[in-house]
């Protein structure tokens, strides 16, 4: 499995730009809402034409456009999720699998052979793979979002994408739903074995589902790697950023291992990892703070404030720095009492350029 | 009572709802999809008649139609037949008269439509006609029919446009907004109530329909979400 995607299309005030090559089967495309990751997505389906470049997936050309190559989504074997499932809403969840299914059996060779006793019987095992059985005559309004979902994986199954993207499937259901529905994705997917891309804004669910990871922003890729080597060693400013990374800060090198935040009102900072002549940034992770005197990088806080979730502390100093500790739900909302001090071992300070 | 009108002016706003249903649903589906510049002047074009004066639409298409002009001489030379003071010469008139209604409810319908069910459909690999007739047009269905219903009961009142190109021959081209003239006209005040409840009547049970479609509308939207 390969994906290889060079592609360029200018907007009036927008240009996209993204050229990235991997050859794993789970990769996930992170940014910011309107960074290009769904028109990247798009692209890749055939849904949005760019100006110019190249997209090939495991030796198909799907658009190039030297050779003037530019196949039609339905020929990419391509399949795509959208936010909301695009489920046809004048179809039954029958109805929608059997369009997509009626499709597939006629691009396959015998096709013409193909009797109603056999679609019949196509259909039947897609529903119930899929769960669908008491709900087959339904129709889409009538779902559950997790029907929902099962139906529009039923859908796409149907046509038998070698790939499949998925653009912020999650996007638009609350905190306790996704997490259940994004474990029931994983097990069809993993189940079908296909090459996936997620488009998400959401870091958790990249970095549960994805291998391979791509940060995008303003229409450019910003990195791109391994998923957890991403997160654990941003190389840029948004990266960190895009990775969850609370506190960023500028600074200036004193030597190879000392730095001076200048955001976080000019503390000094002892580093493991060399300090470079380009870099510019550096940044602590909101929970990798410890509490007390002991050891290096010992900051003095002052006024600090104290929000309360329910599982956590969220603590902000009055020189800007973020502090997350976890905490008992049934512990008392008031029992925090803020260190003097608190410190940061040199290994968990990121240097960004 | 003869009602020849009745007949003649159900007819006529049949054809001409006919019609426009197929041209203003392909013009608003086009227009819909083209660049910003563009539609902007399309839509002013395809919108014009419903601003301008019914007499003005009746003049141009009678300096456009009659007999003495290019068309109607061609017409004349080709076929023998005179493209105006004919029942169907109404046609003519009322076509461009309720095109922009049915224009700029579909159109407006199709701008609604969700562009992904479409997307999902080309990803799919389901053919250009199946997605436009079976999930396009009927995700607009009610949009389309409350146009469709509006622009026939504009079709039945109109007025101007169709005596300049038809005029009021009774028993010939004679329609129920032509014969009320014609009856005021000559005071016959007993005939033209009859004609006026009638117009009443139907103009009612069609803004009676067109309410319930509407309705039918917002429901299904709060299904939807």
């Amino acid at each position: 499995m390969s994906l290889f995607v060079n592609i360029k299309k200018e907007y009036e005030d927008f240009e996209l730009d993204v050229s990235f090559e991997s050859n794993k089967k789970r990769i996930g495309i992170l940014g910011a809402s309107g960074c290009g990751k769904s028109m990247t997505l798009k692209s890749i389906a055939g849904l949005v034409k760019p100006d110019r470049g190249r997209i090939v997936f495991d030796d198909r050309i799907f658009f190039d456009t030297v050779k003037r190559i530019n196949i039609k989504p339905g020929k990419r074997d391509v399949g795509y999720m959208f936010q909301d499932h695009a489920l046809f809403p004048n179809m039954t969840v029958e109805g929608n699998i059997n369009a997509a299914l009626k499709v597939n059996e006629k691009k396959k060779p015998e096709a013409g052979k193909v009797n109603s006793k056999d679609s019949k019987r196509a259909l039947d095992s897609i529903i119930d793979d899929f769960e669908l059985r008491e709900v087959r005559r339904h129709y889409p309004a009538e779902l559950s979002q997790g029907q929902k979902q099962r139906c529009a994986l039923a859908r796409m199954f149907a046509t038998d994408p070698k790939m499949v993207l998925l653009d912020e499937p999650f996007s638009s259901m609350d905190a306790f739903l996704k997490e259940g529905l994004r474990l029931e994705l994983m097990r069809f997917l993993d189940e079908y074995d296909k090459t996936v891309i997620l488009v998400s804004h959401d870091r958790d669910e990249i970095y549960q589902m994805c291998d391979h990871l791509i940060l995008m922003d303003k229409g450019r890729i910003i990195d791109s790697g391994s998923t957890r080597e991403l997160f654990i060693h941003p190389k840029s400013k948004t990266g960190a950023r895009l990775t969850g990374c609370k506190n960023i800060s500028r600074i200036e090198r004193i030597d190879d291992h000392r730095i001076k935040a200048l955001d976080w009102q000019g503390i000094e900072l002892i580093t493991a990892q060399k300090v470079g002549e380009d870099h510019r940034y550096a940044g602590i992770r909101a929970h990798d703070f410890i509490s007390g005197k002991e050891g290096v990088n010992v900051i003095t806080c002052k006024k600090a404030s104290i929000s309360r979730l329910p599982f956590e502390w969220y603590v902000t100093f009055d020189n800007g720095l973020w502090w997350k500790l976890p905490k008992e739900l049934s512990e008392n909302n008031s029992a925090l009492s803020v260190p003097e001090y608190i410190s940061v071992v040199p290994e968990k300070i990121i240097l960004m350029k | 009572m003869d009602l020849y009108p009745l007949l003649n002016s159900l007819r006529i706003a049949a054809i001409s709802t006919a019609v426009i249903f197929v041209a203003g649903i392909a013009a608003a589906y086009y227009v819909a999809k083209l660049p910003r510049l563009v539609k902007g002047i399309f839509d002013c074009i395809f919108t014009l008649p419903l601003v301008l004066p019914p007499t003005v639409v009746g003049y141009l298409l009678l300096r456009f139609l009659g007999p003495k002009r290019p068309v109607g001489i061609w017409f004349l030379n080709m076929f023998d037949i005179k493209l105006t003071m004919n029942w169907w010469s109404g046609i003519f008139a009322t076509v461009i008269v309720i095109f922009p209604l049915m224009y700029r409810t579909a159109r407006g319908a199709f701008e609604a439509f969700d562009v992904s069910l479409a997307q999902a459909g080309a990803t799919l690999g389901l053919s250009k006609p199946y997605i436009f007739f079976r999930i396009i047009l009927p995700y607009c269905k009610q949009g389309i029919l409350a146009g469709t219903v509006l622009a026939f009961a504009r079709a039945l009142g109109e007025y101007g446009a169709t005596t300049m190109i038809a005029g009021y021959t009774p028993g010939r081209t004679a329609t129920i907004s032509t014969t009320v003239y014609q009856l005021w006209r000559t005071n016959n005040d007993m005939l033209a109530y009859k004609w006026v409840l009638i117009n009443i009547l139907i103009s009612a049970f069609v803004l009676l329909t067109i309410n319930l479609l509407e309705g039918n509308i917002k429901r299904n939207g709060k299904n939807k979400s």
